[in-house]
């Protein structure tokens, strides 16, 4: 007799998530439904306003991924517009987020995810000689592993547990066996968890000097950046580089190696080499490096087959609703398209835990809806781009993922999984550290010769303007696709990474990667469902970005006149 | 002197009664702080800063320090509504290693769904557990605001799919203090912005308990420490705007303290982004910037530990701390007289807006002047 399990909330994400998992006798997962449970409109919030104030308000689509809705919505009316902005604006935005991704991804895999892997009772009971010299295991240089160190971190978490009071840390799945590192391991990284705490705050100063503040910067404008009198002030640009630099040593000397270790202690556990049954990936161009030169290239790999790279045509995205809480019931041109919420709420079951509201997955159950590409569901986000970039030969990709792998003993086909998803994050954040010396250097040579960092707008209210802009989000694959009239805006839409990996089941019944990832894992103890946590939390989910701004419903995008080749 | 006397009093008086509870597992405030190479010097240096940031005199750093000491006696309940998290994030992002998140370490933190452990029925189990062993005694900080259309249903909690709103109400009904984190839990926010369609409101419209409001998208960390501090010590609500924000960061307009002040008074304006004028950072005023209307302290306490705020990096305030800034203020790149001008701004309800537009006619006759008086070329 299968049992239905209910997750809510899914916490140590941004939003509100909840998940339901069916187990059979022996607490496999046969069946998963994933469902955000908050709507807030900001779609229908936007039209009517000036283009030059949308900007602003998407931002607040959320505040973990801040300045990605920023900066994507205004290059989507940059390019609608057919503004050509200055390089040293396209260096500044693109610095601005490359000190997003390395404060988004530094925070997720120790603040949010880290608990997953991290059993922080079980270090209590490490030997703090012995995790020195674990330490040096996997890093020539580790950070905060001195004897001393990791004594001293033993000694904040005992005083924590000594009287049993454990704020956020209580009733955890403290002992669940498929943690796998040894206390000495736990001890390391809980060293790290806690020294991330500083560091990712270094890592949102780099976001404020050119941004004003973090999260929600206020100085990306339609036409340029309006930060210019600190893309002027060498000591400014010293402040970013001393950072940069501050942050790239933890990176170094501690993410890295922790993931080495993560692989090291848990390359046998099925439950993280399981959680990717969805192998179709997508991404889109990002950080720039020079005049027209990305970092990471677009592409779409089909089928785990990495032999194949297909260029990404926008056209090929739709999306469907018929699982989701919104009304559809005629096929919309995107540019009339509407958003009617149709909330059918839960229905109630038998459950572990006795009778309960859960998801009705015969009618509607979540206000996320489901993008496909070509009728397919497909997973973006840092390991999309890696395995992407690997299937396009991109060398310095190879080498990098070749690099780890053989240093974690680990094949190939472990990247394709739970904790390769987990790797390919900490990966994409070494690389995008290492290769953001290149776009500074350009900002740096290119601001002796040209100052310029604005272009006005002119929004001519007699013509209709559509435009689009993609680009790679903390999570993933990021749209955003505007149309204005009037010199307002008449449609607003947009395409985000949590949508794509997040949706429920769409016409066909095909499933989307969340629900994917669960279905065949064995849960240790159902009623405290640690190996769920971990599979989703190593998308990082964001929840509120994915109940988003996208307008239509099954319709082709080919009615999208665009400027330029994304 | 003498109210001041009475307040100190009261203030020593509750602290030695808070001294008496158990304190929350773990090292002291002093322990954490020797911990972080921080030390008493410094700590009573930051107590100052808060004392004064406070409004208070001199005299009442000691019960600063010694409410930031005692922190961990009083419960704090933290839920999430309708929002993107961004002002736990701003906590988050506060200075390194500062007294201020030391704070956040130490209070009893109970319910916090982006930084606890435990999810599901055990988080629920805490909720639940914390609101009935503290009942009367926690404080209750609200993220986001509050749908109500549809009786709620835009927006469940936990696993048995309660409204947001019920969730509130319930929470507020036992708190002791009710602080609204942001903009949004204060009034409504973005999803509140016209047409509104999820009918959400801010938590002070939905409770019959009195509500602090924290405005901002996102509000300054250290707006929510000295807001905790103030309520530590003399167990009452500090003294609030018409809005029922904190005086003491709320107090002045982000004008009068603008670093960019100087230019607007020499009527020296920025009037296109990326200019001579933008480079060498006159007034913003003409680009949109809101600072004559909005009441908080950015210009001194600046964001992610004084590294900037946006009239630093050379965009106008969009006066995000107001309520309905998301209607009133639009458009951001435009400045606010124009509306008034033309009377669009009549239909504004709010008490504020209307005191708004005596100073908005002041301000933009001064701009307006400026247009003819441009400072000569050379």
């Amino acid at each position: 007799m299968n049992k239905r399990i209910v997750i809510d909330p899914i916490t140590r994400i941004e939003g509100h998530l909840r998940v339901e998992v069916e187990v059979d006798a022996s607490n496999v997962i046969q069946k998963a439904w994933v469902s955000s449970t908050l709507w807030r409109g900001i779609e229908v919030i936007v039209k009517n306003r000036s283009p030059l104030d949308v900007g602003l308000m998407v931002q607040r689509i959320c505040g973990v991924c801040t300045y990605s809705h920023y900066r994507c919505s205004t290059e989507a009316i940059e390019n609608a517009l057919g503004l050509n902005i200055p390089i040293n604006a396209q260096y500044i935005r693109s610095l601005m987020m490359t000190a997003l991704h390395l404060h988004d991804h530094i925070i997720h895999f120790y603040h949010l995810h880290g608990l997953d892997w991290i059993d922080i009772i079980s270090a209590l009971s490490a030997d703090p000689a012995k995790a020195a010299q674990v330490a040096m295991k996997y890093s020539d240089t580790p950070i905060l592993c001195g004897e001393g160190d990791l004594r001293q971190v033993q000694k904040r978490i005992k005083g924590l547990t000594d009287t049993g009071k454990l704020g956020p840390f209580a009733n955890g799945y403290w002992g669940n066996k498929t943690y796998k590192f040894s206390p000495e391991q736990n001890l390391i990284a809980l060293s790290h968890y806690l020294k991330a705490l500083e560091v990712q705050r270094v890592a949102a100063q780099m976001l404020a000097i050119f941004g004003g503040k973090s999260p929600h910067p206020q100085s990306i404008v339609v036409g340029g950046i309006t930060s210019v009198r600190d893309i002027l002030s060498p000591a400014r640009l010293q402040e970013w580089k001393q950072k940069l630099d501050e942050v790239g040593h933890f990176i170094e000397n501690a993410y890295y190696p922790d993931l080495l270790m993560v692989a090291d202690a848990f390359k046998n556990e099925p439950s993280v080499l399981g959680g990717l049954n969805i192998k179709n990936f997508l991404c889109t161009d990002e950080f720039l490096l020079s005049k027209g030169k990305y970092l990471f290239t677009q592409g779409v790999v089909k089928n785990g087959d990495l032999s194949k790279v297909f260029d990404l045509n926008p056209d090929d995205i739709r999306e469907d609703v018929t699982h989701s809480w919104y009304s559809a019931d005629a096929p919309q041109h995107p540019y009339e398209g509407t958003t009617i919420p149709e909330y059918t709420g839960f229905i109630e079951r038998e459950t572990l835990n006795g009778k309960l509201p859960t998801l009705n997955e015969d009618g509607k159950y979540s206000w996320i809806k489901s993008p496909r590409y070509q009728g397919e569901a497909f997973e973006v986000g840092p390991l999309a781009t890696l395995v992407v970039n690997y299937a396009r030969g991109n060398e310095l990709i190879v080498q990098e993922v070749d690099t780890f792998l053989s240093k974690a003993g680990l094949p190939m086909s472990a990247l394709l999984t739970t904790l390769g998803r987990t790797v390919a994050r900490m990966l994409e954040t070494v690389i995008n550290l290492r290769e953001s010396e290149k776009t500074f250097n350009a900002l740096v040579s290119n601001i002796e010769v040209d100052e310029s960092t604005y272009i006005e707008p002119f929004i001519d209210p007699t013509k209709i303007y559509e435009g689009y802009k993609m680009i790679e989000a903390p999570r993933g694959m990021l749209s955003h696709w505007i149309r204005i009239k009037d010199g307002k805006v008449e449609n607003y839409q947009a395409v985000v990474p949590t949508t794509w990996n997040a949706g429920p089941t769409d016409e066909n019944g095909r499933i989307g990667p969340y629900e994917a990832s669960l279905i065949g894992i064995k849960l240790e103890d159902p009623s405290k469902p640690l190996e769920v946590l971990r599979i989703i939390h190593s998308f990082d989910p964001c929840m509120s970005c994915s109940v988003h701004v996208m307008d239509y419903n099954k319709q082709s995008l080919g009615a999208f006149k665009v400027n330029t080749a994304i | 002197m003498e109210t001041h006397k009475a307040l100190f009093q009261q203030g020593q008086h509750r602290l030695d009664k808070l001294k008496q509870l158990a304190p929350r597992a773990g090292d002291s405030l002093l322990e954490k702080m020797s911990a972080k190479g921080i030390n008493r010097r410094d700590f009573m240096k930051w107590s100052a800063v808060v004392t004064s940031m406070l409004a208070l005199p001199n005299p009442f750093t000691s019960l600063v320090a010694q409410a930031a000491e005692i922190a961990d006696r009083v419960p704090l309940i933290w839920l999430h509504l309708a929002e993107c998290t961004g002002c736990t994030e701003s906590l988050l992002r506060a200075d390194t290693p500062s007294i201020d998140t030391l704070i956040f370490d130490h209070v009893s933190l109970e319910y916090h769904e982006t930084l606890m452990v435990a999810s599901g029925f055990q988080a629920e189990e805490n909720l639940q557990n914390a609101l009935e062993k503290y009942k009367g005694k926690y404080l209750l900080a609200v993220e986001g605001g509050v749908p109500t259309a549809d009786n709620g249903s835009f927006l469940t909690l936990g696993p048995h799919g309660e409204t947001g709103l019920s969730r509130v109400q319930k929470a507020a009904k036992d708190a002791v203090a009710i602080i609204a984190v942001g903009t949004c839990a204060s009034f409504g926010g973005i999803q509140a912005a016209a047409p509104n369609p999820t009918g959400t409101k801010g938590v002070q419209e939905v409770v019959k308990q009195p509500v602090i409001n924290l405005g901002g998208c996102p509000p300054n960390e250290r707006n929510i420490v000295g807001t905790l501090m103030y309520y530590i010590m003399f167990g009452k609500l500090p003294p609030l705007d018409m809005f029922n924000r904190p005086k003491w960061a709320y107090g002045s307009r982000v004008h009068d303290d603008c670093e960019r002040r100087g230019h607007f008074d020499s009527g020296e304006f920025v009037e296109e982004f990326g200019s001579q004028e933008a480079k060498d950072g006159h007034c913003l005023y003409k680009m949109g910037c809101k600072g004559p209307y909005t009441y908080n302290n950015c210009p001194t306490e600046r964001f992610n530990g004084h590294t900037s705020w946006p009239v630093l990096a050379g965009h106008g305030c969009i006066g995000c701390s107001e309520p309905d800034f998301w209607d009133a203020m639009s458009d951001f790149e435009k400045p606010l007289s124009r509306r008034l001008l033309t009377g669009l701004d009549s239909t504004a309800d709010t008490i504020g807006a209307v005191i708004l537009g005596a100073a908005v006619v002041g301000i933009g006759a001064h701009a307006i002047a400026t247009f003819f008086v441009k400072p000569v070329d050379y």
